[in-house]
């Protein structure tokens, strides 16, 4: 993905338009962050501060007395959980994706078309048709309430692998025929070829499942129930059952939950924006 | 080479391949498949916690006649109807806006419209509910300090307004995908193309309707079906929100199934509610491409 539309942007003429463009996009941007920036300086502001109107803008004398309420229940283990989930996931759809991946673009077999057409239509599929019997398979493997009942289905999603093979297909042909003919075996070709090749795409369906993992309320809601084994959002959506209107709890919770990821997601924005691009190419 | 030795060949290549596969499919067929096929069958029972009996398309027949599922049914169409052409609108307006400028600009504008989504449903939910909030909510304290409207609105809890306040807040978190995906997919369009056009006197409509959104249409169209999908299958924040209340103003099929299977532990109905969702989502993806897809150029 090449960065060629900076440099061959021409000076144009600014119209009118153009202006009002502009201003609507900052408007908007507004908008857009506005949330956002509502969770991190709710966090820091007491309850009757937070639900003072006229409001107040940005927290004059930050406090911690949310926080400290929000860590009276199990918070921290919310949030080691949540990262556990998070990066389970991850590790396991990378590793099962680029091995599916690499020979669905690569190879030549039996079967190839169906299966390729079976992850396809599963992509579409809403979660809510397979979620009684996925209840049910989960309890039937002793899974229940576990970490492994989040983690392990989302491996079955088959989305990774579309995007790996993708990836995939820009390996070049000759460079796999080489490997074979110096006698380089399966697994070897795999490890020393392929994967410094798709290295990329790996990273970002990395970081694409671990904040898709992360935020996967449903799934969590389903399957986890005890308080100690919630996840953070989990924990929040608790909370405010509990809490009801006590905001600045919540938006303590909220920036528990949201600045982490929101971190990770700036750091290695580059590919993830290339993974949700490539995803989108038809293959 | 003979036939024999292409299909020995060709066998070995499928034993590696399917040993490559073994784990991706271990998955998918454990928690995809068997489930996908145990869910069909058994909406054909009347499955409760105790019962088990096989009852033939009767769950189906009850939901012909279910005024909640239709009403369900109907909110949900309004979710997607009222979604899907503004997210197209408004990803496009956006791409259309940043994708010449200078990359680090882009970069920013892509943060901006996709940190709904990376904050997390929960984490947006809790603040909308905030800013949503009739008494404390600083939505109604902006709208009452500008004369708009003189009493304080019940946003969730009144059925006129709890779904468009749903809807809303849906939209913030679905626009982010769509802007990446047509900020690179204008960044590929020829540019000696739009040249050549400016050049020979188009003006900027003509140049985006001749040559731009030919060369954007097969985006919008994955565009369209992914928010399609997205919408059908909005559930975290009716949960989070209303419950599907006011008196199931804002329930949709997602909320339905979850709350027939999980708080009234009707798993076959449930079931056939999620059958027929599956299906609905199926027939439109299929519409979709076969229609928009007409006027795609390969």
């Amino acid at each position: 993905m090449k960065d060629t539309n900076a440099l061959s942007s021409r000076k144009k003429k600014t119209t009118v338009a153009d202006i009002i463009s502009l201003i609507l996009l900052f408007l908007l941007t507004f908008i857009f962050v506005f949330p956002f920036y509502w969770i991190v300086t709710g966090a820091f502001k007491d309850q009757k501060i937070a639900v003072q109107l006229p409001p107040q803008w940005f927290p004059t004398d930050p406090t911690l007395t949310s926080f400290v309420t929000l860590f009276k229940n199990p918070a921290l283990q919310w949030l080691w959980n949540s990262v556990f989930i998070a990066l389970a996931t991850m590790v396991l759809v990378c590793l099962t994706a680029a091995l599916a991946g690499y020979v669905l673009a690569k190879k030549r077999f039996y079967g190839q078309a169906l299966i390729f057409s079976m992850f396809i239509i599963a992509m579409a599929l809403p979660k809510q048709v397979v979620l009684v019997p996925l209840v049910r398979m989960i309890n039937a493997l002793g899974f229940h309430n576990t970490m492994a009942a989040v983690i392990l289905p989302a491996v079955g999603w088959p989305f990774g692998i579309f995007l790996m093979k993708q990836f995939s297909e820009t390996i070049p042909g000759e460079l796999l025929e080489a490997a074979k003919i110096d006698g380089c075996g399966e697994l070897k070709t795999f490890f020393n070829i392929v994967i410094p090749i798709i290295k990329p795409g790996i990273a970002a369906l990395a970081i694409f499942t671990f904040i898709t993992a992360w935020n996967d309320y449903f799934m969590q809601l389903i399957m986890l129930n005890t308080r100690a084994k919630l996840t953070l959002p989990l924990g929040i959506a608790t909370l405010q059952a509990e809490f009801a209107t006590n905001y600045g709890v919540l938006m303590a919770g909220a920036a528990l939950a949201a600045v982490p990821i929101v971190t990770v997601f700036i750091a290695f924005q580059k590919y993830f924006t290339q993974g949700i691009t490539m995803g989108a190419v038809k293959g | 080479m003979n036939k024999q030795k292409l299909y020995k060949i060709r066998m070995r290549e499928t034993l590696v391949s399917y040993a490559f596969l073994a784990p991706a499919l271990l998955f998918f067929v454990i928690f995809v498949v068997y489930p996908m096929i145990s869910g069909v069958y058994t909406s054909l029972f009347n499955y409760t916690i105790r019962k088990f009996d096989f009852i033939g398309v009767d769950n189906y027949i009850r939901l012909v006649s279910d005024p909640i599922f239709k009403k369900s049914l109907i909110n949900t169409l309004v979710i997607v109807l009222g979604s899907v052409p503004i997210v197209v609108l408004f990803a496009l307006f956006v791409g259309l806006t940043i994708y010449e400028k200078h990359s680090a600009i882009r970069s920013f504008f892509r943060c901006v419209f996709y940190l709904p989504v990376v904050t997390g449903t929960v984490a947006v939910t809790v603040v909308w509910k905030w800013i949503y909030d009739p008494i404390n909510g600083i939505l109604n304290y902006l709208l009452q300090s500008a004369h708009i409207i003189n009493e304080p609105i019940m946003w969730l809890g009144d059925k006129r307004f709890a779904i468009w306040a749903i809807i809303i807040i849906l939209l913030t978190t679905s626009v982010g995908q769509p802007i990446i995906l047509y900020v690179a997919a204008l960044g590929n369009i020829d540019q000696s193309l739009t040249e050549a056009a400016e050049v020979d006197g188009a003006n900027r409509w003509q140049v985006f309707k001749n040559i731009k959104w030919p060369g954007l249409m097969p985006t919008t169209l994955y565009i369209v079906v992914i928010t399609t999908i997205n919408s059908f299958q909005c559930f975290s924040l009716i949960q989070l929100l209303t419950s599907g209340g006011p008196n199931y103003s804002t329930s949709t099929i997602m909320y339905l199934v979850y709350e027939k299977a999980f708080k009234l532990g009707q798993f076959g109905y449930a079931n056939s509610m999620g059958v027929i969702l599956a299906v609905i989502i199926g027939i439109i993806s299929f519409l979709q491409f076969k229609f928009l897809g007409n006027d795609v150029e390969y």
